[in-house]
C-alpha cells in the first residue's frame, strides 16, 4: 500500500500567488480550511494603513451560501431575527441567526443581490443547520465559498483608489450598499461593507478574474498607500469598531456544551437587530421570554484608564473587587483613539451605559507581574465612528 | 364575526373524540373536524363488498384504558372477549394462548411461559400508570408536579425490588427476540409473542426496543383481546355520542386545510371548501409531521422543533386485508368455535425475523406474517348469512415500496399473502368472493396519516415518554402558542386507548384551557 501525499492541507485562496510575493512573516493560520494570513510584514503597519491609508484583506475563506427560489425571504426571516423584507435588492444586511432557544448561532452579512437572490456571508460553516431551516420551504442552498473570492478595501483612501481604478459610479454607493461595475471588461461586485468601522468596501469576483483584479487595485493603490493585511491587523481594528467575533466574544451556540455558555442576541447588545414584529422566526419564543425576564449577561464596551491593557481580565462592580461578576473577551491600546479599549461580559444588571467598573490587569515588567484594578467606563458608541465611514460620496484622500 | 370555540379539534379518530368529549365535559364549546364522512379516524367499520363489513384498520381492541371509559362513562358493546390466540403450524400442532394460560407445548415451556407472563404484565401494569400522565418535563422549566411523576417513576421502579428492577432495566431497552430464545422451546411460542411485539411497527424481533413494544401491547388489559360489537365504529361511535352529550358539536366531510394563524398564535382553521372557523385552541389529533408540515406549515414554527419532527421515524410496514368469503376456511387441527379468536402465522421467531429483512430494503416480505380474524363468527351484522369476512393484519408491506406501489404490484403482494394463507387453510381461496388490501400508502390515504403509521410515529425509547413526539413537546403543547397535539404521536401512542385523548385535555385543562 502507498500512501499518497497530500499535496496541500490548506486550500489557497486565489489571491494566494500576490500574498505570497508580498509574506515577510510567513505566519498563516486555518480559517474553515484556507490559509489565512495573520499578517504579511508588521501588524502595526498593517492597523495603520486600515486606518490612515489603505488595507487590503483576503476574504476569500469567508462562508458563502447563495439562497434562492421561491421562499427565500420567508426563508431568511424566519432564519435570522431581523426584518429581512425591509432589505430591498442592492442592499445588505448585518444579521444575527439563533437556535430554537434564542442563543446566537452566528452572524454574518446578507446581500440581496436581485429580487429574491440573495447571500449569506458569515465566518463560520452553516450547511447543516440552513439545510435544516429549508425543511418544507421551495429554498436552494449552494455553498459557494470556492466560486466567489473576495477582497476587503479599507480605510480612508479605498474611495479613491476604486476611483483610480475606475469604478465608474462608486461614489454613489452607500453604506451597505451593493452595486456591480464595469471591470476589464467583467461584472465586479462591490459592497460597501467591513469589519473595521471606517470607509471601506469588498469586492467579490470568481478566482479566474482574482489576479487581475488585484493588480489592477495594487496598481491604482500605489500612490495611496495600499497595503495587503492579515487577520491581527482586521483584528485591532473590529474591536475599535466595537464589532463582536465569534469564538472570541461569543460561541457559537452549536459548540457550547454547559448551559449558560451560549449568548442571545439581547445579551450580545444586538437589540437592534430583534424583530419582535415579525410574527415567527427562530427563537423568538425564547427571545420574547427574556425580554420579559431579563437576560443574564450583557455584553459591554469599556474605556478603562490607564494604558495596560485589559486582556483576559476579570471585571468587579467595585475597586475593592469582590465577587466577580464578568470578563474582558477583547482588548487592545487603541492607538487611533487614544484609548484602553475592550468588550467584555458581566452579569446582568450591571454594566449600563456610564456605569464605573473595574477590571482587573494584571501587567508584567521585566518578568515580574504587578496588578492594577483599572476604573472602566461602560460606553455606548462604538470607539472608532469616523464620519467618513457614513459619507456618501466619501470624500477624496 | 362568526363564532369562536373554545377548542376545535382536528380529526374525529377516538383520540380526538375522547379530548373533545372531556373538554366539552368541562363546559368548553368544542368543534370537531372530520375529514372523512364517517367518524372515528383508523377505528371504524367500513363496508369493503356488498354487505360485507370490517374494522378497516384497527380490529381488535385491548388497550382501551380503563380511565378513559370511566372518566367519559363509556360502555363497549363487545361482540366477544378475552379472544384466544392460535399460533398456526403447518403440521397442525397449535399452540394456544389466552391470557396466562397455554396449551401445546411441553411443560418447561407452560411454566416458563407462566413465568414470563407474571413478569411482563408486571412491568407493563408499572409502564400503564405513566401512559395515562402527562410524561415529565426534565428541563430546567420542570414543574413541581413533574419533579413529582419523575420521583414517582424512580420509585415505582425501585419498588420492583433488586431482581425485578434489574430486569426492567435489563429488558426494556432490549430485542424480544433474545429474551424469547432463552426462555422457550417452542418456536410457535417465540414466533407468536414475536409477533405481537412487532405489528405495527418497522421493526423484527432482533430489533432493540421490541420488548418495550410488547409491554406496550400488554399496557391496558394485560393484551386481553376483545371484539366490538359492530366493528371498530361501534367505540368511535359510542365516544362521539358521547362527545355530542357534552355539548361537542361535531362535524364530518370537513377536511382542514391549514390551522389559522396570526400573529404568531393559533387562531382557528380553514378547510379545504374554504370555510374558515375561529377558536381560542386547536387541538390537532392528526399525526404530528402532517400537523406541523402541512396544517401549520414550517413558516409558523421553528427550525429545531422543525427538524425533530421531520426526523420522527413514522413509515409502517403493516397493512390489512380484508376478505369476504361464501364460508369458514378449513384449519387442520382448528375447531369451528376457535374461529370467534385470533390466528396468527408466525412459525418461529427467524421467520418473522426474515419476513422483517425485506422490509428494509424497501420489499415486500416473501413469506409475510399474519395476524388473522374471522370477526363475523361473533359478529353476524359484519356478513350476510351463512357468509363470512376475514379481516388481517399482514406484514411486513413497506409504505415506501421499492418499486413504487402500482395495481400490479399491489395485486401481487395480494395474490402473494392469499397463497401464504392458503397453505393454513387450503380452501381459503375458493371461498373468496372479493378483497381488499389496505396497503400503508392506502392507510395514508384514506385515513390520512402520514407513512400510515398506526402509531403516529414509531413506539421507540427514542420517540417515548420525554420525546414523544419531539423533545421539549411533549406535554401536548407545541411551540407555538394555542396549538395542541391530542393524538397517538403524542405521549404515550397510538393503540385504540384514548389515553393521548385523556391526557392532552387534561393539560389543555390545567393550563386553563387557553395558551
Amino acid at each position: 500500500m502507498t500512501i499518497t501525499e497530500v499535496e496541500q492541507g490548506r486550500l489557497r485562496s486565489p489571491f494566494y500567488p500576490r500574498q505570497a510575493d508580498l509574506d515577510r512573516l510567513n505566519q498563516w493560520h486555518d480559517w474553515k480550511g484556507y490559509a489565512s494570513a495573520d499578517g504579511f510584514y508588521d501588524t502595526t503597519l498593517e492597523y495603520f494603513s486600515i486606518r490612515n491609508s489603505t488595507g487590503v484583506f483576503d476574504l476569500t475563506p469567508m462562508t458563502k451560501y447563495r439562497i434562492t427560489g421561491p421562499d427565500a425571504l420567508d426563508y431568511l426571516n424566519r432564519l435570522v431575527t431581523r426584518d429581512m423584507a425591509k432589505i430591498k435588492p442592492g442592499r445588505v444586511a448585518y444579521a444575527v441567526w439563533c437556535d430554537d432557544e434564542g442563543q446566537v448561532i452566528d452572524d454574518g452579512t446578507i446581500f440581496h443581490l436581485k429580487q429574491g437572490e440573495y447571500r449569506l456571508c458569515s465566518q463560520e460553516r452553516h450547511m447543516a443547520w440552513l439545510q435544516a431551516a429549508a425543511i418544507g420551504m421551495d429554498v436552494s442552498i449552494v455553498d459557494e465559498t470556492e466560486e466567489i473570492c473576495g477582497l476587503a478595501v479599507q480605510g480612508p483612501t479605498s474611495f479613491s483608489v476604486l476611483q483610480a481604478m475606475g469604478l465608474d459610479g462608486i461614489e454613489n454607493l452607500r453604506p451597505f450598499g451593493l452595486d456591480t461595475y464595469d471591470f476589464q471588461g467583467t461584472e465586479l461586485m462591490v459592497s460597501r461593507t467591513g469589519f473595521t468601522g471606517d470607509l471601506g468596501y469588498e469586492l467579490w469576483t470568481t478566482p479566474d478574474n482574482a489576479l487581475n483584479l488585484w493588480d489592477a487595485l495594487f496598481a491604482a493603490g500605489e500612490l495611496y498607500g495600499i497595503r495587503a493585511i492579515g487577520t491581527d491587523a482586521l483584528e485591532h481594528s473590529r474591536i475599535e469598531a466595537g464589532f463582536i467575533a465569534a469564538y472570541i466574544d461569543f460561541l457559537p451556540a452549536h459548540v457550547t456544551v454547559r448551559s449558560g455558555r451560549s449568548r442571545s442576541p439581547l445579551e450580545l447588545g444586538l437589540d437592534w437587530l430583534v424583530d419582535f414584529k415579525k410574527p415567527n422566526f427562530n427563537g423568538r419564543r425564547a427571545l420574547a421570554e427574556e425580554k420579559r425576564k431579563g437576560s443574564n449577561w450583557r455584553l459591554v464596551k469599556l474605556d478603562i484608564e490607564g494604558n495596560k491593557e485589559a486582556h483576559n481580565s476579570y471585571i468587579y462592580p467595585k475597586k475593592g473587587g469582590g465577587k466577580e461578576i464578568g470578563f474582558i473577551t477583547s482588548a487592545m491600546w487603541s492607538p487611533v483613539c487614544k484609548q484602553n479599549i475592550a468588550i467584555g461580559t458581566v452579569r446582568a444588571p450591571h454594566g449600563k451605559v456610564g456605569d464605573k467598573l473595574y477590571v482587573e490587569v494584571y501587567y508584567q515588567r521585566e518578568m515580574h507581574w504587578s496588578r492594577v484594578m483599572a476604573e472602566a467606563t461602560v460606553v455606548d458608541k462604538p470607539f472608532w465612528d469616523p464620519p467618513r465611514k457614513r459619507a456618501t460620496p466619501p470624500g477624496p484622500y | 364575526m362568526t363564532e369562536r370555540y373554545d377548542a376545535i379539534v382536528i380529526g374525529a379518530g377516538h383520540n380526538g373524540l375522547v379530548c373533545a368529549s372531556l373538554l366539552g365535559k368541562a363546559g368548553r364549546k368544542v368543534l370537531v373536524l372530520e375529514a372523512n364522512e364517517q367518524v372515528g379516524g383508523a377505528a371504524v367499520t367500513r363496508e369493503f363488498a356488498d354487505g360485507y363489513s370490517v374494522s378497516s384498520c384497527a380490529h381488535l381492541l385491548y388497550q382501551l384504558q380503563p380511565q378513559v371509559q370511566k372518566d367519559l362513562g363509556l360502555k363497549v358493546d363487545l361482540a366477544g372477549d378475552k379472544l384466544g390466540t392460535v399460533a398456526l403450524a403447518a403440521d397442525g400442532k397449535h399452540v394456544r394462548l389466552n391470557g396466562d394460560d397455554i396449551s401445546g407445548v411441553g411443560d418447561e415451556d407452560t411454566a416458563n411461559y407462566r413465568r414470563f407472563r407474571k413478569r411482563m404484565t408486571r412491568f407493563s401494569d408499572l409502564l400503564k400508570t405513566y401512559l395515562n400522565k402527562t410524561a415529565p418535563r426534565l428541563s430546567k422549566d420542570a414543574s413541581k408536579s413533574d419533579m413529582l411523576t419523575l420521583a414517582q417513576l424512580g420509585f415505582d421502579v425501585r419498588r420492583l425490588g433488586k431482581t425485578e428492577m434489574q430486569e426492567f432495566l435489563r429488558l426494556i431497552g432490549m430485542n424480544i427476540h433474545d429474551e424469547l430464545t432463552e426462555r422457550f422451546e417452542s418456536e410457535l411460542l417465540r414466533g407468536a409473542i414475536s409477533l405481537d411485539a412487532v405489528l405495527g411497527t418497522f421493526l423484527g424481533p432482533r430489533s432493540p426496543n421490541t420488548i418495550l413494544t410488547y409491554l406496550y401491547r400488554l399496557a391496558g388489559s394485560h393484551g386481553t383481546l376483545s371484539q366490538p360489537a359492530g366493528g371498530m365504529s361501534s367505540v368511535t361511535e359510542a365516544l362521539a355520542h358521547s362527545a355530542r352529550d357534552n355539548g361537542v358539536v361535531i362535524r364530518t366531510g370537513m377536511k382542514v386545510k391549514r390551522v389559522v394563524i396570526e400573529n404568531g398564535r393559533a387562531t382557528g382553521v380553514e378547510t379545504e371548501s374554504g370555510e374558515t372557523f375561529s377558536s381560542w385552541l386547536v387541538v390537532s389529533n392528526a399525526d404530528p409531521k402532517s400537523t406541523i408540515m402541512n396544517l401549520v406549515g414550517v413558516k409558523n414554527v421553528e427550525t429545531g422543533f422543525t427538524r425533530r419532527v421531520h426526523h420522527i421515524r413514522m413509515r409502517c410496514n403493516a397493512a390489512k386485508l380484508h376478505l369476504a368469503l361464501d364460508g369458514l376456511p378449513t384449519i387442520a387441527g382448528v375447531e369451528k368455535r376457535e374461529f370467534g379468536g385470533r390466528f396468527v402465522i408466525a412459525p418461529d421467531e427467524a421467520y418473522v425475523e426474515r419476513a422483517f429483512n425485506h422490509a428494509k430494503y424497501g420489499e415486500t416480505s416473501a413469506k409475510p406474517v399474519f395476524e388473522v380474524t374471522f370477526p363475523s363468527f361473533r359478529d353476524t351484522t359484519l356478513a350476510p348469512t351463512g357468509k363470512h369476512v376475514m379481516s388481517a393484519v399482514v406484514q411486513y408491506v413497506p409504505y415506501e415500496l421499492r418499486e413504487g406501489w402500482s395495481e400490479e404490484s399491489h395485486a401481487a403482494f395480494e395474490k402473494l399473502a392469499i397463497e401464504t394463507l392458503a397453505q393454513y387453510m387450503p380452501d381459503l381461496p375458493e371461498r373468496i368472493t372479493a378483497s381488499e388490501l389496505l396497503t400503508p400508502l392506502d392507510i395514508e390515504e384514506q385515513f390520512h396519516i402520514t407513512g400510515g403509521h398506526w402509531h403516529h410515529g414509531e413506539l421507540t425509547l427514542d420517540q417515548f415518554l420525554f420525546t414523544r413526539p419531539v423533545g421539549g413537546a411533549h406535554q401536548y403543547k407545541m411551540p407555538l402558542d394555542g396549538l395542541y397535539l391530542c393524538g397517538a404521536g403524542a405521549h404515550p401512542g397510538g393503540g385504540v386507548s384514548g389515553a393521548a385523548g385523556r391526557n392532552a385535555a387534561r393539560a389543555i385543562l390545567k393550563s386553563g384551557g387557553q395558551v
